[in-house]
């Protein structure tokens, strides 16, 4: 029955007319199809066909910036999989933490996951910064792109912030208050910026509603956008830069 | 035989097979799509591919398996009657929160927060950060001066509020500085030293103060803010 085989099966698969509708090379046999496969895909166009061969090298970047996307990737899942039980209300909120951490199947699993995920998100943010300082790659033609990147950070810092209200327990409650008494401080805007980020003087239940707006919409927006920005510029600058190499001044063919 | 030579005739070919010498002017600041080293070239599929999936696969495996150990912490219903002492921002905010300890509140939670956002901001348009050498390499008696000037100020101005933890370490640094002045009996750690620029020892500094402090801020303030040991942060009421 060799036509029933694995192999055999594949093959009338990659053979079929709808499998070609969508899959529009054939297997990453010839550099011509391993091209495609680069080329043909939304996701992976980002990346040139080719890259240069040093840059595969972990020390290279150390997959700072890389790791902190995966951490936001999975940030994104587990949010959404927390939404369908949270309420942005008081006390409800507090009650759907105790839901997930008791009830709902697998809840208290994606709590923790999103929690450490954000935990690695900051820090992983922090030092692909700092990896990128210390290699000077912020150099011309990335001036931009650094500035972009100082943009993501505080973005990340603002998504973990407001994250940080939504359990509603004492930890939110009191971490919450004790930074925004800290905004209240500046000069002619503190007050008003306060007013408007909480919905009101103090910490409260408006002030839960706007932190998750801000969490689960708002934020999460503008962070997709300069990440793009980020990404796209990175393949716009010739590729990821790792650590500085000689005579950096006269790379150029004399 | 004495041949005349033949005068050099500008040739123009997009075919870099039968015409291989080609003449770029590139100016400093144009895209780095030339240079001058031939490099290694490799497919992105699978070379790089094969990397980023495993990378993924890594960090979601690892971020699973600490959520399967340890459950992120959920405390008591919040209550605005109730405060805990002491109540703490996240963590990567009580390096100000511990500044708020030493400084007038508008200085720890405005002006310091502001003028490191506005610095990471300008790294790549300041000339320093695009040209600087090893931090010794430019005229000695003028750096020393300069070092020493500036770290005074540094200490005599966080001394004045009493801020032992700037002042500690922004000695700690100033003395490595110092000792980076020569490479010393050549062993590789002070050749490493001697080699930093001072957009770098500045950064080292920043990411010093600032880890001193959130770990301070973390773990050795307890009820009223005050100095204590981890294990006594929560004294039993």
């Amino acid at each position: 029955m060799s036509s029933l085989s694995l192999s055999a099966l594949s093959s009338w698969v990659r053979a079929s007319a709808i499998y070609r509708s969508i899959i529009r090379h054939g297997v990453a046999d010839t550099n011509r199809n391993r091209s495609l496969i680069v080329f043909e895909n939304i996701f992976l166009h980002v990346h040139p066909v080719k890259v240069r061969e040093k840059t595969l090298k972990f020390s290279h970047t150390y997959w700072l910036g890389g790791i902190t996307l995966v951490a936001s990737l999975v940030l994104i899942a587990t949010g959404i999989l927390l939404m369908f039980y949270y309420h942005p209300s008081v006390p409800q909120a507090y009650r759907d933490m105790k839901e997930l951490m008791f009830v709902v199947d697998n809840g208290v699993f994606y709590r923790n996951m999103h929690r450490w995920a954000a935990h690695l998100m900051v820090l992983g943010a922090i030092l692909h910064m700092l990896r990128v300082f210390y290699h000077r790659a912020y150099k011309p033609p990335r001036q931009f792109n650094w500035v972009v990147g100082v943009v993501l950070l505080l973005i990340t810092l603002l998504l973990s912030y407001t994250g940080y209200l939504l359990p509603w327990d004492q930890l939110a409650f009191w971490g919450v208050s004790v930074g925004t008494n800290m905004a209240k401080e500046a000069p002619l805007i503190g007050k008003p910026l306060r007013f408007l980020l909480l919905g009101g003087n103090i910490v409260s239940e408006n002030a839960l509603l706007r932190f998750y707006v801000l969490h689960c919409v708002v934020l999460p927006a503008v962070f997709l956008l300069f990440l793009s920005v980020h990404i796209w510029r990175i393949r716009k600058d010739g590729g990821v830069q790792g650590p500085p190499e000689q005579d950096a001044h006269d790379e150029v063919e004399p | 035989m004495n041949q005349v030579p033949q005068p050099l005739t500008p040739v123009e070919s997009n075919d870099p097979i039968t015409i291989p010498k080609r003449v770029a002017m590139v100016r400093p600041e144009t895209r780095p799509t030339l240079r001058r080293r031939e490099e290694t070239w490799v497919m992105t599929f699978p070379h790089l591919i094969i990397r980023e999936v495993i990378m993924f696969q890594v960090v979601v495996i690892g971020l699973a398996l600490i959520a399967l150990l340890f459950n992120a912490p959920l405390e008591g219903l919040a209550n605005p009657l109730e405060t805990p002492n002491p109540s703490k921002a996240p963590w990567y905010f009580l390096g100000l929160q511990e500044l708020l300890h030493y400084f007038p509140p508008v200085v720890a939670g405005v002006v310091i927060p502001g003028l490191v956002v506005t610095a990471l901001v300008v790294i790549p348009y300041a000339r320093i950060n695009l040209v600087a050498g090893p931090l010794w390499s430019g005229d000695r008696k003028r750096l020393t001066m300069g070092i020493t000037a500036v770290v005074s100020a540094f200490v005599l101005l966080f001394s004045a509020f009493q801020c032992w933890a700037i002042v500690v370490p922004t000695l700690i640094v100033a003395a490595a500085m110092f000792l980076a002045r020569s490479e010393g009996n050549g062993h590789p750690f002070r050749r490493f030293l001697s080699a930093v620029t001072l957009p770098e020892w500045v950064m080292t500094w920043f990411v010093f103060v600032a880890t001193i402090l959130t770990l301070i801020g973390t773990f050795f303030r307890g009820p009223g803010w005050s100095l204590v040991w981890p294990w006594n942060m929560y004294p039993p009421a």
